[in-house]
């Protein structure tokens, strides 16, 4: 099991090297990653999915307020892509959506275009990881137990860990760099500690679809980085929320700009993120180059009101 | 830490690899596995205790028995007949056996609520499910509900639901809109339910003029093993190796209710059903061992504390160790309250709540402390 997962994920690896070069997330460059990651069997083990859709997904709360507004996106296996938004604009709700702690309260969320709603939590969590919003305990678990709580769907319940279950901890562990971690308590973690064991307790559930929210944050930059190549290099199909609109740019092969609860843009980072967009959406005056290094599109924000008011 | 060769994203690529340095910490401390070395040794070292303290409740008492005697009564070598036997046999080791399930099972239940709630300090007793529980058997007494039926049934059977609906209104009353579980809601809803609850047990008790009532009152809201005898020893012993087999079969969910409901549920538990499931258990494991021993406290709060200190928050590790700690807890305060007052009885709840009501205060500082600390 173990090995496949190394195995696939190095040669995705390969791809994404080879691809770098040109202007990073391309539909070729998507569709070629997902075969690689088809040829190879499962991407990450036991959940790979090759395409997560959601048609139309609304969440309204109990009180009427209206969250999410007919979002229709596609994440394919191999591909990362990016959701930005400001504050406020449904990012958090819609990924809770598709993760299953909420339930839409209109359209679907399909997974090869199977109602992601008639499975159960347990199949879910085996197709679906994420890292949860903080969850603060009073018990002291070891780092280990809990990354060792990412094979609980692949368990009956009473089923214990085997040597197998325990190597795939070590290996998530390493491959975040919390391995020196291993025996702490969690909750004496700093925030970005707690940020890659929670990553790689999502890495143990070996999913086929890897939904984060602001993986970033707690974060260093250089772990920012480390983390986003990680999951980048994963072959899993990943949605990320990210606040930061240049490590969006530079990590993700496709973009949805979410505002209000609605998409109002998608694309290659270099289609999506232009000075008017900015101007329409955060209210912000930015400068967007393509950075000669990276190849990426960078944004640089400028001091003083917005060229355009935010149309809310 | 983590150590990488050179600055990550220099390059035209996002990062490959998070390099990692070979340091690696030892496996031992954190939470010891069953099947482990340590982890046999301390059962084994549980048990002994067991036995010892068990060996010292048949021996002591209003009569004292030599120890070598006891054994010889135990193993049917006693020459015949011995004075004690009866004293042995049919007085002090059903009340043992009553004392070990009833300290076991409120370990069990205690360790199994403070998942539930993700709060250290939750306690059948401190909850209102104990209250719940008694209130609801002597109502089956002083009312006469169910008379005719068997109230090796009907008592346990009344405690049940007792205790289940007192531990639903609880955890209504307690639960925050997002799901946590503060310790100031959880100890006001529990408080003011237990109030209530034994208020209406003494006040029943009180108003049926029953000839002992004032003793029953002390029983059923301060607890006490007295009543073990025989013939009711099988329903609580055998709900108790039940329960406490299948807690210890959920192990892991009960796990994962320690991340909290988001947390479980994106690993794919099903929360509701899980909870609603392990409600009913630990009604029925706390109703059951009520309905014979009265509402005892503090047991549940300490015990599963202390196991935690020696094997880490894991159930699996963890409520076995609560279950012999448990026992071997009760069946010491058991002895002690025959002992103290002697020939008196002072209701073992008495003595937990001396031990345990410090011991709750401790905790509410040490968690005030974390809290701060944390903020």
């Amino acid at each position: 099991m173990t090995g496949t997962w190394r195995e696939a994920t190095e040669v995705t690896e390969g791809k994404e090297v080879t691809e770098a070069n040109e202007v990073m997330g391309t539909e070729e460059a998507m569709e070629a990653a997902a075969e690689v990651v088809e040829a190879t069997g499962s991407a990450a083990g036991t959940g790979a999915v090759r395409t997560l859709r959601t048609e139309d997904l609304g969440y309204t709360t109990p009180s009427g307020r209206r969250l999410v507004d007919g979002v229709s996106l596609t994440v394919r296996a191999g591909e990362t892509v990016g959701l930005v938004g400001p504050n406020g604009s449904g990012k958090t709700t819609l990924l809770r959506c598709v993760y299953g702690a909420l339930t839409p309260t209109a359209g679907r969320v399909l997974l090869d275009g199977a109602d992601l709603a008639a499975a159960g939590a347990k199949a879910r969590a085996r197709r679906i990881a994420t890292v949860p919003q903080d969850g603060q305990t009073g018990f002291d678990l070891s780092v280990r137990q809990i990354v060792a709580m990412g094979r609980s769907p692949h368990k009956r319940f009473w089923e214990a860990d085997t040597a197998a279950d325990r190597a795939l901890v070590d290996e998530a562990l390493a491959r975040v760099g919390a391995d020196g971690l291993a025996d702490r308590p969690f909750g004496q973690l700093s925030g970005g500690e707690r940020q890659r064991a929670l990553l790689a307790r999502a890495l143990v559930q070996q999913p086929g679809v890897l939904v984060l929210d602001e993986p970033t944050n707690h974060l260093d930059i250089r772990y920012q980085l480390e983390v986003l190549g990680l999951v980048r290099a994963l072959g899993t199909a990943n949605l990320l929320a990210l606040h930061d609109l240049t490590l969006a740019a530079y990590y993700c092969d496709r973009l949805y700009v979410l505002d209000g609860g609605r998409v109002v843009a998608s694309g290659p980072p270099g289609e999506v993120l232009t000075a008017d967009l900015l101007a329409q959406v955060y209210g912000v005056a930015a400068e967007v180059a393509v950075h000669p290094a990276t190849g990426a599109p960078t944004v640089t924000y400028l001091p003083g009101p917005p060229q355009r008011t935010p149309a809310r | 830490m983590i150590r990488t060769g050179k600055p990550a994203a220099a390059g035209n690529q996002p990062v490959r690899r998070v390099r990692t340095s070979a340091k690696r910490a030892g496996r031992g401390s954190g939470g010891r596995a069953p099947g482990s070395l340590t982890y046999g040794a301390l059962i084994a070292v549980l048990v002994l205790a067991l036995a010892a303290t068990g060996t010292a409740a048949l021996a002591y008492g209003s009569v004292k028995i030599p120890p070598a005697e006891v054994f010889d009564i135990l193993t049917g070598r006693a020459r015949d007949p011995s004075p004690y036997r009866t004293i042995v046999l049919d007085v002090r080791l059903p009340r043992v056996l009553l004392g070990a399930a009833v300290g076991a099972g409120l370990a069990v239940v205690g360790a199994t609520l403070q998942a539930l709630v993700r709060n250290p300090l939750a306690d059948p007793f401190l909850l209102g499910v104990s209250s719940g529980a008694s209130a609801a058997a002597v109502s089956v007494i002083v009312l006469g509900v169910g008379a005719g039926l068997a109230t090796t049934v009907t008592l346990p059977a009344a405690s049940f639901v007792g205790a289940f609906l007192a531990l639903l209104v609880v955890y209504a009353l307690a639960r925050e809109p997002g799901g946590g579980f503060t310790t100031s809601r959880l100890v006001l809803a529990g408080v003011a339910v237990s109030y209530i609850l034994s208020a209406l047990t003494s006040l029943l008790l009180v108003v049926s003029a029953r000839a002992d009532h004032l003793k029953e009152v002390l029983y059923w809201t301060l607890g006490g093993l007295g009543s073990a005898r025989w013939d009711m020893l099988a329903v609580p012993l055998a709900v108790l190796a039940a329960g406490t087999a299948l807690l210890v079969a959920l192990a892991r969910p009960l796990d994962l209710l320690l991340v909290g409901e988001e947390g479980a549920t994106v690993l794919g538990l099903d929360t509701a059903r899980f909870r609603a499931g392990v409600f009913v258990l630990a009604s029925l494991v706390t109703g059951v061992l009520v309905a014979h021993s009265g509402a005892i406290g503090f047991v549940g709060l300490m015990v599963p504390h202390a196991a935690r200190m020696l094997v880490g928050a894991g159930h699996r590790a963890l409520l076995p160790v609560a279950a012999l700690m448990g026992a071997v807890f009760l069946v010491a305060a058991d002895l002690a309250a025959r002992t103290v007052a002697a020939p008196q009885d002072v209701p073992v709840g008495v003595l937990t709540a001396l031990t345990g009501g410090p011991f709750f205060l401790w905790q509410l500082r040490r968690g005030r402390a974390r809290e701060e600390a944390a903020a």
